[in-house]
């Protein structure tokens, strides 16, 4: 009877143990984040998952400067945008950078940033916001969401490819047009604001006429493009006209060769522009506007193009040659103030989901 | 005296999962419904409850239900005779057999995604089946994912089974097909009802698949809620949906457990595997065509993986030590394989310590119907995580555990902490059913023969549970490297895993950078196929020791 005894509390004895190793273990954790005393040294950078700018570059800033960059990656630029709002009394960071046009309202309309203060030169200026996003939201860089077509396919069939967004609806591209779908795609979503600003309240009949024209729209990027593009990836795609980038046709260059084989409809874009603010609520918000000044700073801009796959707003930037000659922007992509895409997001992707999936 | 002493140690062996899952689980969920609830501050249950009356919902929960029920009751029928072949038959290869079928559990559903619309795509070689995009499209990649927990929670459980049963009904002139259906089919109800109720939860909360096979025209509870959270920001309408799931993972809790109820205990003994024979030739047939079917998307990402832009070739292979093609990478693929690895072994270590502790409880049979009734509970509770949507967790971590004592939103923890509450019902389930078929006169006998409760566990349970342990371990350490959904939550960009590093080159440009994505798909299969056959190399050793 003793020794059974004995045992038992032995094993009391062990949990108790493990317990307070497993309290430890959590509260270390809670331990792990930075003093308060450090918090003017070290920005925090709530971005998207495409963030990807190299090690070397943000060294050169941390020396010169003398903080610590920490980037945090926070999903998509929606899921970015909705977990600032979601955290807005109790910030995740010090600053954004990620939040698109088709999501600035959001944030500035709940009140997630504070006023930038970063003086820009014009040609970054050349892509602010209007209204209260202007002095918070600081222009980083570009892409033109655009209709990309396979030139060998179209070639090989001695067909003409299509030149606007009124050709996809025509019978001769019948079945030919592959689209990510605007509810679960930021191109999707481009494409679909593309419509709105060609066709105003008309663009569901648009939609309409090209889902009837057997257009097949896929949940993401990758897919449309590297499974049902016949100019991607895949060697298994039948579709020779997809949704992609303006960036996207010097990737098509293939071995050896000098140029592409896709290129881009610039009469079909939309200009995504990605910003950079300071979050109300930030623990180092001077560390963080040190940090928005180096990212509209040429070297950074500069190395955008290559690492991104995005153009710089600042004009004096670099971009690489492939890009110049096989990757213009559109000279007059179609456009939806952000507002306008706040107050009607919810209603349009209804509309757009009711159409699509019939 | 001794009876509270143990009733003391019980609870106090229960309240470590308890807090654990409390902290990481049910509190983030239940903050982020709670603000669906009051949106400004204010009560508004009206808001809520509108969402319910939307058709759109009823159409989204109907085939959440159809399309996990159907998946499910088919990965059950492929499951059980591969579990027969690779748990009860001995013959050359079943190690690699085992481990090959766990690897289209781990495998990123992207990468899988696109491999299955590889082969259904027009120009496919399924192309004729016209499947791309449709509802059959999505089944047959749910079961693709999830025979392997059929196999794998179906086969710990009958390879533990005495095959003396068997062996007396045959005698007796019962016919194979009699004493399968007699004999072995009745003692394997509660592992089959275990796994169905886990590749159940899977399946209805499926996501990548869903979203990657159905081309947006199918969508079940949970797209549906990643939608409105992450695009539209309507908490409301996610709240309304996270309740329906609980709602549906309860009444499948509990009609699981009423299925499950107190199966006869079982008389076990030394593994009986034996050669395979004529006789068996239908079993293996069915077998080898599963088989098949798993390995055909299998097969489809290797030959991408080997695909150059000009000809064939490893050149995918050597430049995962590499940033990608243009750079796609911060983090070449090969570190991303490292971390994944070193999350792993925490996050097994995790769930396997938990996953024993809970498996261990659940599986004693309280003598008071109250006792049960909080057994029953208990056990519930650690199958929500696998039933609740991974992104209301993940905005769930950001809301709730932010503020001191618990400020986790940015430690390294968190990824495996994330991970081991994804494996620890898989590690219950495979455990427990197991334990619970224990005779409990046997531990009495024990009791009574004066060993402690430490003793009676290593004496009688250890030698039943050492083997579902370890195929639990295996399972947790693959649930680990695979997992994509809260990882990607969780994980910074400088210390991504591999499926981290696979989604970033599949979703960036570049015939380079699909290529590497499918190499390391490649790799990350291998390195789980050979982390089983460890796992398996253990087994096999420690045999003598009992």
């Amino acid at each position: 009877m003793r020794s059974r005894i004995r045992r038992s509390s032995r094993l009391v004895t062990g949990l108790a143990a493990s317990t307070a190793t497993l309290l430890a273990l959590t509260g270390c954790a809670a331990l792990g984040g930075e003093p308060d005393s450090n918090a003017s040294k070290t920005v925090v950078v709530a971005t998207h998952d495409s963030w990807n700018m190299p090690d070397d570059l943000i060294a050169q800033f941390e020396e010169q400067t003398g903080l610590t960059v920490r980037i945090q990656p926070q999903g998509d630029a929606g899921q970015l945008t909705n977990k600032l709002v979601l955290t807005k009394d109790d910030p995740i960071a010090d600053m954004e950078y990620g939040v698109d046009n088709t999501f600035a309202s959001r944030a500035v309309d709940n009140g997630v940033l504070q006023d930038a203060d970063v003086d820009t030169p014009p040609s970054v200026d050349a892509h602010r916001l209007d209204g209260a996003g202007h002095d918070q939201l600081v222009p980083i860089d570009y892409s033109d969401v655009c209709v990309n077509v396979d030139d060998t396919w179209f070639a090989e069939h001695h067909r003409t490819p299509p030149r606007t967004l009124a050709d996809l609806t025509r019978p001769a591209y019948r079945g030919l047009f592959v689209t990510p779908g605007a509810s679960s795609s930021s191109p999707g979503m481009a494409f679909l604001l593309a419509t709105i600003a060609r066709y105003g309240d008309q663009w569901p009949s648009y939609w309409r006429k090209l889902m009837a024209n057997e257009t097949l729209v896929t949940s993401g990027w990758t897919d449309a493009y590297e499974v049902d593009f016949t100019g991607g990836g895949g060697k298994h795609g039948t579709r020779p006209i997809v949704l992609s980038y303006s960036s996207s046709p010097p990737f098509t260059i293939p071995e050896g060769a000098t140029r592409p084989t896709t290129s881009a409809l610039l009469d079909t874009c939309f200009r995504q522009v990605e910003y950079a603010g300071v979050l109300a609520g930030a623990a180092n918000p001077a560390g963080a506007r040190k940090f928005i000044e180096f990212m509209t700073q040429r070297r950074f801009q500069s190395a955008l193009p290559d690492n991104m796959y995005v153009y710089p707003v600042l004009d004096s930037a670099e971009v690489p040659e492939d890009w110049s000659r096989w990757a213009p922007t559109a000279p007059d992509p179609y456009q939806v103030p952000a507002d306008e895409v706040a107050a009607n997001r919810s209603r349009w992707l209804t509309t757009w989901r009711d159409i699509v999936t019939g | 005296m001794t009876t509270v002493r143990v009733r003391f140690a019980t609870l106090l062996l229960a309240a470590v999962p308890v807090a654990v899952v409390g902290v990481f689980f049910v509190y983030p969920v239940v903050g982020l419904v709670a603000r669906g609830f009051w949106p400004d501050g204010a009560f508004a249950p009206t808001e809520v409850l509108d969402v319910l009356g939307r058709s759109r919902v009823h159409r989204v929960l109907w085939f959440t239900l159809w399309s996990a029920g159907l998946a499910t009751l088919l990965a059950v029928v492929l499951g059980l005779p591969l579990a027969f072949v690779l748990h009860r038959l001995r013959f050359p290869g079943r190690g690699f057999l085992r481990a090959l079928v766990l690897v289209p559990f781990v495998l990123p559903t992207v990468v899988v995604g696109v491999a299955f619309r590889q082969l259904t795509a027009p120009r496919g070689i399924l192309g004729g089946l016209h499947l791309d995009g449709s509802a059959a499209a999505i089944v047959a990649a749910l079961v693709f994912f999830n025979v392997s927990v059929v196999v794998r929670t179906v086969g710990a459980f009958w390879e533990a089974l005495d095959p003396r049963a068997e062996q007396a009904a045959a005698a007796l002139g019962a016919s194979p097909r009699q004493v399968f259906g007699t004999v072995t089919l009745p003692a394997l109800v509660p592992g089959i009802v275990s796994a169905a109720s886990v590749v159940f939860l899977f399946c209805a909360t499926a996501f990548g698949v869903v979203l990657t096979m159905g081309g947006l025209r199918y969508a079940n509870i949970e797209t549906e809620i990643y939608l409105l959270t992450t695009q539209e920001l309507d908490l409301s309408g996610a709240a309304a949906l996270s309740i329906l799931q609980l709602v549906v993972i309860t009444v499948l809790l509990v009609v699981a457990s009423r299925v499950r109820r107190d199966p006869a205990p079982l008389q076990r003994a030394q593994s009986a595997a034996r050669p395979p024979r004529l006789r068996d030739l239908p079993v293996l047939v069915a077998a080898g065509l599963v088989v098949a079917f798993l390995l055909l998307p299998m097969a489809s990402m290797v030959l991408a993986s080997l695909q150059q832009p000009v000809g064939w070739g490893l050149a995918n292979y050597r430049a995962l030590a590499t940033p990608g093609d243009d750079n796609a990478l911060l983090v070449p693929a090969l570190v991303g394989l490292r971390n994944s690895l070193a999350i792993a072994v925490v996050a097994t270590a995790l769930s396997l310590g938990l996953g024993a502790v809970v498996a261990g409880l659940v599986s004693r049979r309280p003598r008071t119907a109250t006792g049960r009734r909080v057994a029953g509970l208990f056990d519930g509770l650690f199958m929500l995580p696998l039933g609740v949507s991974a992104v209301t967790l993940g905005f769930g971590f950001l809301i709730t555990l932010d503020h001191p004592p618990i400020d986790l939103r940015t430690s390294p923890l968190l990824i495996p902490v994330a991970q081991a509450m994804v494996a620890l019902p898989l590690v219950v389930r495979i455990v427990a059913p197991v334990l619970r078929s224990v005779d409990p006169r046997q531990r009495e006998a024990a009791a009574s023969l004066g060993a402690g409760p430490l003793r009676v566990l290593l004496a009688v349970d250890l030698p039943v549970a050492w083997r579902p342990l370890l195929a639990a371990a295996g399972f947790a350490f693959a649930v680990s490297l695979g997992e994509f959904g809260a990882t990607s939550f969780l994980a910074r960009s400088d210390n991504p895993t591999l499926p981290v590093v696979i989604y970033r080159l599949i979703s960036h440009p570049g015939a380079l950078n699909l290529g590497m994505a499918m190499a390391a798909s490649c790799l990350l299969a291998a390195t789980t196929a050979a982390a089983i056959l460890l796992v398996e190399r253990l087994r096999i050793d420690s045999v003598g020791t009992f």
